[in-house]
């Protein structure tokens, strides 16, 4: 079942490079033989647009999880100047799955705050997946009071299947470290800006979260629970998972939809994989943008402003008793 | 029944013949007539074994008779995903609030303990697991306010399956919500008593459930991030004995205490009564 699903995106791949292909087949004989091709490429192009507009929740899905999707680190690398990483939790150890530091985004002092999957098999295994344990959340905190001590402006990036769930981290209270995040980023007396870039995993992302501006790559996605993890709870199968995903309305669209989000930053169609440069330059437009508008508001009002934000954040009703 | 319905396997729900007059203890097997359970406040007077509780039993035994005012009673879920499963979302939480008289997971109100006033939040496993939704939230978040703008002791009774998955990421975002009224009420120099009950897991453990100035269990109690099956799954161990359990978070510096149910009134008392002599000096 796993794998029927994966080929799903292969599929819709395979058929975007074949309409890729073919569109600068026809632009090359046109520029060559100097005849015009625009409508041919133009129905190809609409072809592809209509390919993309049915992608569906879980196609988004194995989009953020994809393998070539650039990583935080990629980002970090080209985003930013003079990166300079702060490691450690200064108790336990130094959580790889998180990357923070000093950086210049533009000339602008910021303080980046990141999870990172891990490319190769070596990075994955030191950065545990993007899997923090608590040292993980902890160092988080205590690089962002860092920046705020420092009157620094806040760059969370987001992209995690969740929080560790192991033995060590259960002892060490991965709970207790990401409540404790919650409860102190709220606060935090500078600008703080959260992308999602890739998976927002539960409660493993949130406690990187609490951002004055939430903005979502197009194809990132940011749920409760994995899609997996609900269809074997909830449908009581884990191959449900497409359906599951559905389900759990956890794209950026959805999100942005139930005003829990800020901004959907744009991703070249298909995936930030098929044109990284492009993704990170509008990643880095969307960062100078929000840090712009955030930078000109008062501690106060900071403070206040989120905590209304997600104050907010709920549906319920009033039954009358 | 969802899928909680398996933690509530060995507990009085499920064992409950009606109109019977005895029931088995999970603990030891048992077998107790009924009204000694209770009178026990449902704790097996030969091993120890603290059944689950309703909200509403569980106020009774931790606050002054006739002192529990319910606030906020009306607040309920929607069904803001149009979430179905194996059952429509809608429907399952109309089953869990006819039968339970509730309108979701949790009690809040104002009570006196001892002498001392305290604002109360009280969660409900028979609720759809305790789950939290966003009126679960709201709930908790409205309390919190309101301890903050009376300049009230707060104290939360946490018992929880997680997040209501239906609800996708508002359920989700109540941690947050909760997480950042209680940075408040914490800023007002006030106190907030979290008291964790058997199972307390996922998004409410990360959340409000681990903030409080001081953490209190009762014994054996499942107190956890992951759940053990989730853990098992993943490092493909099997767990020690014990683990995530209160006295285990108590040797790991997670929680101030492990207190049996029958000493939890005093327990609170006492507390409150420390911090209460404290701002007396102040005045």
């Amino acid at each position: 079942m796993a794998e029927n699903i994966q080929t799903n995106l292969i599929n819709l791949e395979e058929k975007l490079n074949e309409i890729d292909s073919q569109i600068n087949k026809f632009k090359q004989i046109s520029s060559d033989e100097g005849i015009k091709l625009n409508e041919v490429v133009e129905i190809l192009e609409r072809k592809k647009l209509q390919l993309l507009d049915e992608l569906d929740a879980w196609q988004k899905t194995l989009i953020a999880r994809h393998k070539d999707r650039p990583l935080a680190s990629d980002y970090i690398n080209s985003v930013f100047t003079g990166f300079t990483a702060l490691c450690g939790d200064r108790h336990i150890m130094d959580d790889h799955a998180i990357i923070s530091g000093m950086a210049y985004l533009e000339g602008r002092p910021v303080v980046v705050v990141a999870q990172d999957k891990g490319r190769t098999t070596e990075e994955k295994v030191l950065r545990n997946f993007g899997m923090p344990h608590p040292e993980g959340y902890r160092k988080a905190m205590r690089v962002m009071k860092f920046a705020e001590k420092f009157n620094r402006p806040i760059i969370t990036f987001i992209d995690t299947p969740g929080a560790y769930p192991g033995i060590e981290a259960e002892e060490r209270g991965q709970a207790l470290a990401i409540a404790e995040n919650l409860r102190d980023m709220s606060q935090l007396a500078v600008p703080v800006l959260a992308v999602v870039l890739g998976e927002g995993g539960s409660g493993g992302a949130l406690a990187l979260s609490v951002a004055d501006r939430i903005l979502m790559l197009k194809y990132s996605i940011y749920s409760v629970i994995s899609p997996e993890g609900c269809a074997s709870i909830l449908f009581r199968d884990a191959g449900k998972a497409p359906l599951a995903a559905a389900a759990l309305k956890l794209t950026a669209d959805d999100l942005y939809k139930f005003k829990i989000i800020d901004q959907i930053i744009n991703e070249p169609s298909g995936g930030a994989h098929r044109d990284p440069k492009s993704t990170i330059e509008n990643v880095k437009a969307a960062l100078i943008s929000n840090l712009d508008e955030l930078c000109k508001k008062d501690k106060n009002e900071l403070v206040k402003g989120r905590y209304k934000k997600f104050r907010e954040m709920g549906v319920f009703c009033s039954f009358e008793s | 029944m969802g899928w909680f319905s398996k933690l509530l396997v060995p507990d009085r729900e499920k064992s409950k013949v009606p109109q019977g007059l005895w029931e088995k203890c999970p603990g030891c097997q048992r077998v107790i007539y009924k009204k000694d359970l209770e009178k026990n406040l449902w704790v097996c007077a030969q091993c120890g074994y603290h059944f689950k509780i309703s909200a509403r039993d569980r106020i009774n035994s931790i606050v002054e008779p006739g002192s529990f005012v319910e606030l906020f009673s009306d607040v309920g879920s929607l069904d803001p995903l149009e979430f179905v499963d194996t059952e429509k979302y809608c429907e399952r939480y109309k089953k869990s609030r006819d039968k339970s008289k509730m309108n979701d997971a949790c009690i809040t109100g104002s009570a006196m303990i001892g002498k001392n006033k305290a604002a109360l939040g009280v969660m409900d496993f028979y609720f759809m697991g305790g789950s939290m939704g966003s009126a679960l939230g709201e709930k908790i978040t409205l309390i919190t306010e309101y301890a903050t703008q009376n300049r009230l002791p707060l104290i939360i009774v946490s018992t929880s399956g997680g997040a209501r998955m239906q609800e996708g990421i508002f359920s989700l975002m109540q941690m947050a919500k909760t997480s950042a009224a209680l940075a408040v009420h914490a800023k007002a120099g006030l106190m907030f008593i979290s008291v964790l009950v058997d199972p307390t897991t996922g998004g409410v453990t990360a959340s409000y459930s681990m903030l409080g100035d001081i953490i209190i269990a009762e014994p054996n109690a499942l107190i956890c991030f992951a759940g053990p099956r989730v853990i098992e799954q993943t490092i493909r161990q099997k767990l020690p004995e014990g683990f995530q359990r209160s006295e285990f978070l108590l040797k790991h510096g997670i929680i101030d205490m492990v207190v049996p149910r029958a000493e939890m009134h005093d327990k609170l008392m006492f507390i409150l009564d420390f911090i209460n002599s404290n701002q007396r000096t102040d005045e």
